[in-house]
């Protein structure tokens, strides 16, 4: 058959086509509170240029977007808001977890920032840094397409294999024992997560 | 120019001064009262911060939590600066926002984070934390890490999402 084709012709499978599609034109959703996201703006910039690999059309509507860059700290008041977003956008879709404070909760050990957002969400690709260098983030931009373009195709294979969550830790012996040292209070209702549906 | 040591007399409260912040300790239940004047006698009309201080094991406290109201008069630029405490187990205050409307929102602030209730404010909410939340995070006895609020939400997987 392929001596009948002119040369301008490719043959390919759709699932390879589309997934070549989808990574060169990742649209993320900048999901920024802090000083990672002034570093993600500058990496959509025109001096690191994030267009040069077609990831330049920020969306700020989850429903146009296939990546989700959280760049900074999430706090527990942001985090439902986090999930619904994630929950909004469309699948294929992938997440970048940019900078210390969105991988582990960096040096904010505090009762309000939650301890990297992947115990929620899932996460793709981490990226280190306090905050990370935009070359940094592109690196993992180019690193994301690679994994778009292997997995991209949401054919249940990819999804099937990650069906558990990567969190939460249970309150590690640290927080229980501060939790004693603290003066109890009677009968305290424990915080009550709100209803994503 | 206010005359802190004649003023707190009238409530019975104290003064203080530290490098030319000067400081009038009123009681609580005097505390309208002195707010009202330090407004219509003496022109303090900014109110720039309230805020607290939880003196738990603080060397030497007697009182639980200091309420600090700071005071600008903007004609003269004049500050004063007006503290009263509050105990366990229900901290309460009156409400300074008849006097000054910027009150809201610190009081707001102060109640959220120490809660400390301020009677007559027209809207006790919380303002930082969430509406759910149940503790008062800049008390003393309150964990810094919490008390596992920041573990508690629904996770999200890849195969539900």
């Amino acid at each position: 058959m392929a001596e009948k084709l002119p040369d301008n012709v490719f043959l390919t499978t759709l699932d390879a086509a589309a997934s070549w599609a989808r990574k060169n034109s990742l649209w993320p959703m900048p999901f920024a509170t802090a000083c990672c996201g002034i570093e993600l703006m500058a990496t959509a910039s025109s001096r690191f240029d994030l267009a040069r690999f077609g990831a330049e059309v920020m969306r700020f509507s989850p429903r146009q977007c296939d990546l989700m860059i959280v760049a900074g700290r999430v706090v527990m008041k942001m985090l439902p808001v986090l999930q619904r977003i994630w929950m909004q956008m469309p699948e294929p879709k992938w997440c970048i977890s940019m900078g210390a404070c969105a991988c582990t909760g960096g040096v904010f050990d505090t009762y309000a920032v939650v301890q990297g957002v992947d115990r929620f969400i899932p996460v793709d690709l981490y990226v280190p840094g306090c905050p990370p260098r935009p070359e940094q983030l592109i690196a993992a931009l180019i690193e994301m397409q690679d994994i778009v373009q292997k997995t991209g195709t949401h054919n249940g294979r990819e999804f099937g294999r990650r069906t558990t969550a990567t969190g939460p830790i249970p309150i590690e012996l640290d927080e229980i024992r501060r939790s004693r040292e603290a003066l109890p209070i009677v009968d305290l209702p424990i915080y009550n997560s709100p209803n994503l549906n | 120019m206010l005359d802190t040591a004649a003023f707190v007399a009238r409530f019975n409260g104290s003064t203080s001064e530290f490098r030319d912040n000067r400081r009038a300790i009123v009681p609580a239940a005097k505390l309208s009262e002195a707010a009202s004047a330090l407004k219509t006698e003496f022109g303090f009309d900014m109110l720039v911060d309230v805020t607290a201080v939880d003196y738990l094991e603080y060397e030497g406290a007697t009182d639980r939590f200091g309420v600090v109201y700071c005071l600008l008069n903007t004609t003269t630029g004049e500050r004063v600066i007006l503290k009263t405490f509050v105990n366990d187990p229900d901290p309460a205050l009156p409400s300074v926002y008849s006097l000054w409307k910027g009150a809201d929102w610190m009081e707001r602030e102060v109640f959220d984070m120490f809660g400390i209730k301020f009677e007559g404010h027209p809207d006790l909410r919380r303002i930082l934390m969430p509406d759910e939340f149940t503790a008062f995070p800049l008390r003393k006895d309150y964990p810094l890490k919490g008390r596992g609020e920041r573990h508690n939400f629904p996770v999200i997987t890849r195969a539900e999402s």
